[in-house]
């Protein structure tokens, strides 16, 4: 199936309006002048080995980036997705930039004062704890992680919530344990880039029958010029857990585009839940196209044993490309994968995303909500896949993919794949496209409400299923990103 | 309250109003009846400013101001407001959301200070009573999945609560059962004062049995050409229009 918008003679005076609207300029374009310990462009085993050994690694890990580098080696850069953009020289990129400054990690007074004005000016709530009181933060700041809060409260309940790089010397155990055991080396080509490269990331464990009193949250800015920013996540929630864990991306203004090919793997045992949720804002490049985020992501959930379940929620409006489909197999009985997301497209952005609901246990249920807002000249596609293995009796999956259009030279396309081997399955799929209509904003114009307040108000009402699902705290922040993202000056 | 001078306006390059004139009075009700394409709506969204049409003459002075030099929001934020004929849904965002922005947009461009959450809560309830809405159509996306009737009730239930100066009211009757009339209607009347005033635009005698005029116009290709009491509704009823548009053509 394949929805594309078509020229209507009435959308002159619409489009109007709408240029306009979405001709808003990107507000987290500064950039952070502080010294950066880089190493040279390009890629090879020398520079894998470098990555490995600044992070004083144990062995195996070393290894396994060769392992993952060699086989990349063999890949071919995937083609089949609905994007354009000129080919990628791997070797002209910067695969590790660190602040040179590497701060202590006691006290917020150490760290670079650039640094949290930085911070400060993305609202990152580092400083602000008394403000998100119930927020932990682990701030990735290009490839080192610079502060880690709330370690304390977090021991007392067993809880490990701390940089890769930390997990790998405090609980090497653990994380070799689980570190590529949902998305392998092998997986695709920037899986398989990232497990060579990567430099850092989060690591979560929850014990155990413990439910994670606080919200986890990362953030994640590129600084550096021409730096690629292969970070890692793994959450393990074990056997009653629960976490929920949140994720925002920025990046500043570059002319060039930079690439970020991340990795977050999820494990959910039994009875367990994840919760995980990004709110992703990098620079998607300027009116005409120029610049901006390559964002070539690899998020794979793994309902491990029964009732487990992972839910994703994601509010997309940066990225010159996105590239991402949060997936969930769903391998116990009665687990259950959900998939929430909002794509918002503008200018030159392209978006192809989506979701894989992958059914192995018995009544297993997936559910998934993708709304996708294209403006200007983008081009928004939902890619999703829904496949129910021969012993998944009683599996039910339920997708809906609703698209919204804001100009007549926006596309949006609607992909979905199902692959059904058992006959006690039930999968229902709706899609529907509708477009802002001039009549809705005149209505709204007609109540006291204009232009500018009546377009958020009608794209916030579209993506409200999906919103309702975000932690209070980042629901507001994407209702303003997509309120800023969709914003212009209207006369 | 409101004074329409010479008003012509066109949609697509094609002339609807040839030279509008009309006056309304602050406690006055007026109607505006005429057969299908004389031009009522286009009058209705032509003072409203939706862009679509064009205004190539005329003025409208609204409350001692040039009203056709304001935006849309302007006019409505001035005490200008339109029961739509169709209103549109808007999924997703709940009648009390959209309600309490129209409300402080209203009060922020009079210098007024928010409504407080009491107050708008405590307006919702009153209002909704009068036009027999229940709570939980409130709380459901402005208009989504909403009979005919159930839209047309929603509209005089915001024309209640914004409170305007000027209603203009869209063929508010269209589509309605005579039990969906007489509670709209019953909105209508108790909306009116002797500070503010309806325009009716109405097809159909049946509505001014329960909202009583003290002036009706017939439009016919784009003009006034019959103004009268409200006995005027009866005749027509009677006669139809031909009797008064046959010199016009």
């Amino acid at each position: 199936m394949e929805i594309t918008s078509e020229k209507s003679e009435k959308s002159l005076a619409d489009e109007n309006i709408i240029n306009e609207f979405t001709g808003s300029e990107y507000k987290w374009g500064f950039v952070t002048d502080i010294e950066s310990d880089d190493f040279p462009k390009g890629l090879n085993e020398d520079i894998v080995r470098k990555i490995s050994a600044i992070k004083n690694e144990p062995e195996w890990m070393t290894e396994y980036r060769i392992k993952a580098y060699k086989h990349w080696l063999t890949l071919k850069e995937p083609k089949w997705q609905n994007v354009k953009y000129p080919e990628i020289d791997f070797q002209d990129i910067r695969y590790y930039s660190a602040p040179k400054k590497q701060p202590k990690l006691d006290s917020l007074d150490q760290v670079d004062p650039e640094l949290l004005r930085t911070f400060e000016k993305l609202g990152i709530p580092i400083e602000e704890q008394k403000k998100f009181a119930n927020v932990a933060v682990d701030a990735v700041f290009d490839s080192v992680s610079v502060k880690t809060t709330f370690q304390e409260t977090l021991k007392e309940k067993g809880i490990i919530f701390s940089p890769l790089s930390e997990a790998l010397k405090e609980h090497p155990e653990l994380v070799k344990e689980y570190f590529g055991s949902v998305v392998p080396y092998t997986d695709n080509f920037y899986a398989s880039l990232n497990a060579a490269v990567f430099s850092e990331g989060s690591f979560v464990y929850i014990p155990q029958g413990v439910r994670c009193p606080m919200e986890l949250s990362t953030y994640f800015r590129i600084n550096a010029m021409d730096t690629g920013q292969f970070e890692r996540t793994l959450v393990i929630a074990d056997e009653g857990a629960y976490v929920s864990y949140l994720e925002g991306c920025t990046a500043p203004m570059r002319d060039n585009n930079q690439l970020h090919a991340a990795v977050v793997e999820l494990v959910a045992k039994k009875n367990a839940e994840i919760k995980y949720s990004t709110v992703q804002n990098w620079y998607p490049g300027d009116k005409d196209g120029k610049g901006g985020i390559y964002n070539f992501v690899t998020k794979r959930g793994l309902c491990a044993e029964d009732n487990a379940k992972i839910s994703w929620t994601q509010v997309e409006t940066g990225s010159a490309i996105t590239w991402k489909y949060p997936s969930t197999i769903l391998k116990g009985d009665n687990s259950i994968g959900e998939f929430y997301s909002v794509a918002v497209t503008n200018n030159y952005q392209q978006a192809d995303t989506g979701t894989k609901m992958i059914h192995l246990g018995k009544n297993t249920k997936s559910t998934i909500v993708s709304k996708g807002i294209s403006a200007g000249h983008s081009n928004n596609s939902y890619r999703g896949l829904v496949k129910i293995g021969k012993n998944a009796d009683g599996a039910r999956n339920y997708s809906q993919c609703d698209s919204m259009l804001m100009s007549d030279k926006c596309g949006a396309h609607t992909f979905p794949y199902l692959e059904i081997d058992n006959k006690n399955s039930t999968v229902e799929h709706e899609a529907t496209t509708s477009k802002v209509s001039e009549d809705q904003i005149f209505y709204l114009n007609q109540r006291g409400i204009a232009t500018e307040d009546a377009v958020n108000m009608i794209v916030n009402g579209f993506c409200k299923e999906v919103f309702k699902q975000l932690p209070m705290e980042f629901a507001v922040e994407a209702t303003k990103l997509l309120a800023l993202s969709l914003e212009g000056s209207v006369g | 309250m409101i004074k329409i001078s010479n008003l012509k306006a066109k949609i697509d390059n094609k002339e609807i109003l040839r030279g509008l004139n009309l006056e309304v009075k602050a406690g006055e009700v007026h109607a505006i009846m005429g057969p299908n394409g004389s031009g009522k709506s286009t009058l209705a969204n032509v003072l409203t400013g939706n862009e679509n049409y064009e205004v190539t003459e005329g003025e409208v002075i609204f409350n001692g101001k040039n009203l056709l030099n304001l935006n849309p929001e302007d006019r409505a934020r001035e005490g200008l407001f339109l029961g739509f004929q169709y209103p549109v849904e808007i999924p997703g965002v709940s009648n009390a959301t959209f309600l309490q922005t129209a409300i402080n947009e209203i009060r922020k461009y009079n210098n007024l200070p928010e409504i407080t959450p009491k107050e708008f809560l405590d307006r919702m309830k009153e209002k909704a009573k009068i036009v027999g809405m229940d709570s939980s159509l409130i709380s459901r996306a402005v208009n989504t999945g909403f009979s005919g009737g159930e839209k047309k009730k929603n509209e005089i239930f915001q024309l209640l609560m914004l409170n305007p100066k000027l209603a203009i009211l869209d063929e508010t009757d269209s589509g309605l059962d005579i039990d969906a009339l007489r509670i709209v209607s019953q909105g209508v009347n108790e909306f009116k004062n002797e500070n503010n005033a309806v325009i009716l635009v109405t097809h159909y005698q049946r509505l001014l049995d329960y909202i009583v005029p003290d002036f009706i116009h017939v439009l016919y290709q784009g003009k006034i050409i019959k103004s009268g009491g409200k006995d005027l509704a009866l005749e027509l009823e009677e006669k139809g229009y031909d009797w008064i548009t046959k010199g016009e053509k």
